[in-house]
């Protein structure tokens, strides 16, 4: 079993149901992804699991821990960053630190120790003596994630842990979980941006509308959407009225024209390169690009889910911190 | 040992970046030498020492009830109170360690009378035994209402707004000012009612012999009243605020 291992979880807000039923499980040592759109219930889950709210119905357990029954033990092995800092404003980086560790019982020498070399691995050094209130965005977040970190908790929580912060600081937060899968902790995160959770998780839900539509490791995803294989090219001609010559000559294939001009063969089966180059060449089109397009997750997403990309677009830009 | 690093940790935060601010001290101080100068001005020639439980009970009464409701009130806006939610110590733990704070601004609150008394009376015949436990119950009992108060505000302003709705009649009705004797007979059972009524009688007997009831009844009936509403408080912060 799982370290965390969630059945049939609901929970509702009036007559709303925010998560629908949902049931998933984390391996120890993996980092999970939890992908959706605003409003799919991302947050609403973690809050389940984390203790601050009660389920409609389902069952959590963490580390074998019946939530609903044990929390405070559930609690302990848990570091929880939500998607707003909340740390105190009117204390500096250090001592939300040491308040912080002091909450999971750790002394006084021991708070002291861990604080400094947090500060130091999240480059805050010389932000610790300033009082919190001070800090730009992506310093805040750093911070609520060291302090999350304080007690060497077994599995951490970060609910949207780069969104609307600078470029550097999401690439370094990027870099510390990556980093803390191989210390062995396991890591839930939530996310709009794609491409983070491909690069980071090893396991990833989709989550829509308070239901999981699909989920798996990314392998395992990729492959769940029998999506062929795509070649791009860039002519120096407008190519559009080749378009049904060319895919009577290779078998199965589709052509797209994408906006830029560029044209998409789309087939099922992969189409080498070459007899393509013949073909425009033998028209005396010069080819200045040709490549094999990648699939990506955000492809499956959007097979899976329905969501046109240009939606999660306007997410990104929202947030900030994509790439 | 470590639900008592967070109780100590938390008290010590909440001290340090609220009840030591300077407005706060200055509040403390203030409010209770203007409460005591007021009454002298008022009853020109009257005893200090008569005066004295009033002015400690309110003193405590005023530095306590919303201190608290405003704290907490403030940090679950800024949401730094789902951190004590969060952390793994007991709910008790957590609502002890946060209305120690208050209770012991309050009792700070009420030696400024005493101090200031001191200096125009021999206090050597007030019974310290009695005035002290007192005086951290009645402490304790107002912060613990506040609480109740603050578990139901939504802001900051809601929370203050309605402590001085039961603060203003409660001071009516618990025989400080005026004694029980005179409160309107259909008005008594409510003075019954308040904590205060109890912390005041003892007060007035272990300052000037003027108690009505046994202490030890009284003293009973503080703990309980602190006991019923600190389990009302945990309970409905237990209800309320993990939705
Ligand atoms: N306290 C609440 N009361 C009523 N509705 C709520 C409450 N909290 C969340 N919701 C609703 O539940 C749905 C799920 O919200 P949730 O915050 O879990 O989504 P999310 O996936 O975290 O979204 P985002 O990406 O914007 O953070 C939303 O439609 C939201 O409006
Ligand atoms: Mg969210």
């Amino acid at each position: 079993m799982g370290i965390v291992s969630v059945t049939n979880l609901k929970k509702t807000y009036g007559d709303f149901t925010a998560v629908d039923g949902i049931s998933f499980e984390i391996n120890e040592g993996e980092i999970f992804g939890l992908l959706g759109p605003n409003g799919a219930g991302k947050t609403s889950t973690i809050n389940m699991i984390i203790g601050l709210s009660r389920p409609a119905a389902g069952e959590i357990l963490v580390d074998g821990i019946d939530v609903r029954t044990q929390l405070k033990k559930a609690q302990a092995i848990m570091g929880i960053v939500p998607d707003e800092s909340n740390l105190y404003n009117e204390m500096d980086g250090f001592e939300n630190l040491c308040f912080c560790a002091s909450l999971y019982g750790m002394r006084k020498e021991e708070r002291e120790a861990k604080a400094v070399r947090l500060l130091e691995q999240f480059r805050l050094k010389e932000a610790g003596k300033r009082p919190f209130k001070a800090y730009s965005k992506g310093m805040r977040r750093k911070l609520t994630i060291a302090a999350a970190l304080i007690h060497s908790p077994r599995i951490l929580f970060l609910d949207e842990p780069t969104t609307g912060i600078d470029v550097e600081s999401a690439r370094q937060i990027r870099e510390m979980i990556a980093g803390l899968k191989k210390q062995g902790t396991t890591v839930l995160l939530t996310t709009h941006y794609i491409e983070e959770a491909e690069r980071l998780c090893d396991s990833i839900a989709f989550i829509v509308k308070g239901k999981i539509v699909a989920s798996g490791s990314v392998p395992e995803l990729m492959q769940s959407v029998s999506h062929g294989h795509a070649i791009q090219l860039v002519t120096d001609k407008n190519v559009e009225s080749l378009a049904a010559e060319l895919q009577g000559r290779f078998e199965g294939s589709r052509v797209e024209i994408r906006p830029d001009r560029s044209l998409v063969l789309v087939s099922e089966r992969r189409i080498p390169l070459l007899p393509v180059m013949e073909f425009f060449d033998k028209k005396g089109i010069a080819v200045y690009e040709a490549r094999e397009l990648r699939r990506s997750l955000e492809d499956v997403f959007i097979r899976l889910t329905g969501i046109e990309s240009a939606v999660l677009k306007k997410e990104k830009e929202k947030g900030g911190g994509g790439r | 040992m470590k639900g008592w690093i967070a109780f100590l940790n938390i008290l010590k935060k909440d001290v340090k970046t609220y009840y030591l601010k300077p407005p706060n001290i200055s509040w403390g101080i203030i409010f209770p030498l203007s409460w005591t100068l007021m009454q002298l001005i008022r009853t020109p020639g009257g005893s200090i020492l008569q005066l004295l439980p009033g002015l400690i009970s309110m003193s405590v009464l005023f530095g306590t009830t919303s201190m608290l409701a405003v704290t907490i009130t403030f940090e679950r806006s800024g949401r730094s109170f789902d951190r004590l939610l969060l952390a793994p110590i007991s709910l008790s733990t957590m609502v002890l360690a946060k209305i120690m704070g208050a209770v012991l601004f309050g009792v700070f609150n009420s030696f400024v009378p005493v101090i200031f008394a001191a200096f125009f009376v021999n206090l050597s015949a007030v019974n310290w035994a009695l005035v002290l436990p007192a005086v951290f119950l009645i402490a304790a009992t107002s912060t613990l209402m506040g609480l109740l108060i603050a578990v139901s505000a939504k802001q900051v302003f809601e929370a203050q707004t309605f402590s001085n709705f039961f603060r203003f009649p409660m001071l009516f009705l618990c025989g400080l000012f005026v004694p029980l004797s005179s409160v309107p007979i259909f008005l008594r059972p409510l003075s019954y009612c308040l904590p205060l009524t109890y912390g005041t009688d003892i007060l007035n007997g272990a300052i000037i012999g003027a108690g009505t009831l046994s202490p030890l009844l009284c003293f009973g009936v503080l703990i309980a009243f602190a006991l019923a509403l600190f389990l009302l408080c945990r309970h409905n912060i237990n209800r309320k605020w993990i939705m």
